[in-house]
């Protein structure tokens, strides 16, 4: 079924494209594009400084009822997580990222946390991850999914914490690609999350929590080291 | 009623039934303002959107005339990312080919996203009749399937529903929960499909998502979402199974960012919605979580008839729905009335090139040609310049009635002759003038009660236009 449905398909496509000779040169310049993958305009708001990248974020972040707190070191991280948690009167398990870049945080210095790894169970109210980038343009987490980043804890948990360090922050979409293609891998799942989740489905009123996290909140870390 | 057989040859009772709906028309009224003034903000604080709707358009020009290649290298892609891909030339066969792959799971229920594929395919009514539950988890998508309704917007499909229907379906169907909670608010609403939901993704075997892009050059899959359900969809079953139409496919992951610029401010007026996701093949060797399997059904139905001529344009389409929120006609009727999947000018102008001139000539006649679609659509679709070929399509067929065509014939003969053109709209103009008096309107027309039923008809007032251009030498000026 599928095989000839195939070619019938591209049987068509082709016959309409109606390319001269053998359709070399059409083939070369979708080579090309694949390969060169060239940018389109990019806007300008995203063009800053570090610092100005990092305002940004955290006005558009916050635009979209993401919640922002700045830090200065790692090692703060896990004091601004507790506050976090004190202040929204929320349960202190966390289910956490098996991701080395967290380990640097000194949990230990906040023995008040319950602490769990692996990907997300049904039951986690609370998840904390790190991110791949910060995209200043839209205040967009950019998360990428693998062992040390499990993709359910993006999505499962009422409350997601992102930890997002200095040196993940770039100015647009495509600078996160470019940076993704210098690792050279592709992972199963790439997430641009950008607020918490919402619905207006009931009368076009909105209200955040629809399935995923009711609350994301981004511990921004000025020194990464 | 929830399989979706086209009543668009019954448009104008369709039209007439929503006019006369209170229900819908409270709804109507009080949802269609909102889109416009998010979307219009939302283009306002970026500089560079118009400079970005002129590449986005330029991108699928050159995708579209390049679709073959940039589908056989998506195809490559997807297969050394250890996915399958399945075509599909039709709704029956997309169909076929997600049961295989269901019946292989052995799948009892399937979680769903919001996918206007899957309206295409009839997909629901399908599964159903083969013994496997489908769920739908956009919230407005299960409000509506709880309901055995189709979406009236291909954004909020729940977009004729009042908040009073939910609470009375949600009372109905979940006779699981205390019947004596309190559900007074959109917000608790909400919450109960949270929690009735939950349980569902967690017991799929399947998800099944659509996709808002394909990616040549990764053999990615790309989902947009507020609520977060499509990305519970595909991550927590076994098994990912992706519906997409072949115009979908982009070349590249900065072709994609692109036109995601303009979706979600074009769609809701957001800067970005809350997710987008890019999946590429199944879960990966040391992945905690992921699907097991990554199936993509690429379904043409009528699209490839579409390359190559001149309806080709409405190829471009991301389905963000600005037309239909800036539209006049959906505005006073509502989706449904368009009898299929796509309302609204976008739909006026793929039904019929879809599903046929035959089925769905009435579409492209539903609009005033004001033009707004066009001015507001992010890929700068001509949709009134698509809907006049159809309805020369629909003439050239002989589908309109033969008092129609006759008249139009006669306009045309009377047309081509100018100095009796000229003549023949002078008297009547003087005559009607003369006949309103002061008053300057008539409450009655013989010949034109479609009018005058629902307003007066304005009486000519001064000379004709063509009298007025000659008087102030428009045809000099005109050919200096």
């Amino acid at each position: 079924m599928s095989k000839t449905s195939r070619e019938t398909i591209l049987g068509k496509l082709h016959g309409a494209a109606q390319r001269d000779g053998d359709g070399a040169a059409a083939r070369a310049t979708v080579e090309g594009r694949l390969k060169g993958h060239p940018r389109g305009t990019v806007p300008a708001r995203g063009k800053l400084d570090r610092k100005g990248l990092a305002d940004l974020f955290a006005t558009q972040a916050t635009a979209v009822d993401a919640t922002v707190a700045r830090v200065s070191a790692l090692d703060e991280v896990p004091a601004a997580v507790a506050n976090y948690l004190r202040g929204e009167n929320l349960p202190t398990a966390l289910r956490m990222a098996p991701d080395p870049k967290l380990d640097a945080c000194a949990w230990d210095r906040a023995p008040m946390l319950d602490i769990s790894y692996g990907k997300a169970r049904p039951a986690d109210p609370v998840t904390v991850t790190g991110a791949f980038a910060g995209i200043a343009e839209t205040g967009t987490l950019m998360l990428l999914s693998g062992p040390e980043s499990p993709t359910t804890l993006n999505f499962l948990p009422d409350t997601h914490i992102v930890v997002l360090r200095a040196g993940e922050m770039v100015g647009a979409y495509e600078d996160a690609w470019d940076r993704l293609r210098a690792t050279g891998r592709l992972p199963r799942t790439v997430n641009f999350v950008t607020g918490p989740s919402r619905s207006g489905d009931i009368e076009q009123t909105l209200h955040l929590g629809a399935h995923g996290p009711r609350r994301l909140h981004v511990i921004m870390v000025e020194d990464d080291g | 009623m929830s399989v979706h057989t086209p009543t668009s040859h019954r448009f104008p009772e369709n039209a007439r039934e929503a006019l006369g709906n209170e229900t819908l028309q409270r709804g109507l009224a009080s949802a269609k303002v909102g889109f416009r003034i998010r979307r219009s903000e939302a283009a306002a604080r970026l500089p560079e959107f118009e400079t970005l709707r002129d590449e986005s358009r330029d991108i699928k020009n050159h995708t579209l005339a390049h679709i073959d290649l940039y589908l056989e290298a998506f195809e490559k892609r997807v297969i050394e990312r250890g996915g399958h891909v399945h075509w599909a030339a039709d709704a029956a066969e997309a169909r076929d080919a997600v049961l295989t792959i269901c019946r292989a799971a052995g799948a009892k229920s399937v979680t769903k996203g919001k996918s206007m594929i899957s309206e295409e395919m009839g997909l629901n009514a399908f599964l159903e009749e083969n013994g496997i539950e489908p769920v739908e988890t956009d919230l407005g998508e299960y409000i509506i399937q709880l309901r055995h309704e189709t979406p009236s917007h291909i954004i909020a499909p729940a977009f004729h529903v009042l908040k009073e229907q939910v609470i009375e379906t949600f009372r109905k169907e979940h006779t699981h929960l205390d019947p004596d909670r309190v559900i007074e608010e959109a917000r608790q609403l909400q919450d109960e499909a949270r929690q009735v939901l939950r349980e569902r993704f967690l017991a799929a075997d399947v998800g099944i998502t659509g996709a808002n892009f394909l990616i040549a050059e990764t053999g990615s899959t790309v989902i947009v979402t507020n609520e977060g359900n499509g990305d519970l969809t595909q991550t927590l079953p076994r098994v990912h199974i992706v519906l997409a139409s072949l115009e979908k496919i982009v070349p590249t992951l900065e072709d994609a960012s692109t036109i995601l610029r303009l979706l979600a401010r074009s769609a809701t007026g957001q800067e970005y919605s809350s997710y987008t996701t890019f999946s590429t093949g199944p879960r990966r060797g040391e992945d905690a979580d992921g699907p097991h399997e990554f199936h993509v059904v690429l379904l043409d139905n009528g699209r490839t008839d579409l390359i190559g001529t001149e309806m080709q344009e409405v190829l471009r389409c991301i389905r963000c729905g600005a037309c239909m929120n800036h539209c006049p006609v959906f505005g006073a009727i509502g989706g449904h009335a368009y009898g299929w999947v796509y309302p609204g000018p976008i739909g006026a102008v793929l039904s019929p090139s879809l599903i046929g001139v035959e089925e769905a000539h009435h579409l492209p006649n539903a609009s005033t040609f004001c033009g707004r679609c066009e001015a507001v659509c992010p890929m700068r679709i001509p949709l009134p310049k698509l809907m006049r070929h159809l309805r020369e399509r629909e003439f050239e067929k002989g589908i309109p009635p033969a008092t129609l065509r006759w008249g139009l014939a006669a306009w045309a003969w009377l047309a081509k002759r100018p100095a009796l053109y000229g003549l023949a709209m002078r008297l009547p103009v003087r005559l009607l003038a003369l006949l309103a008096g002061r008053k300057g309107r008539f409450r009655r027309m013989p010949l034109a009660g479609g009018w005058t039923s629902q307003r007066d008809l304005p009486a000519p007032q001064g000379p004709t236009f063509q009298a007025m251009w000659d008087r102030k030498g428009g045809r000099r000026e005109a050919s200096k």
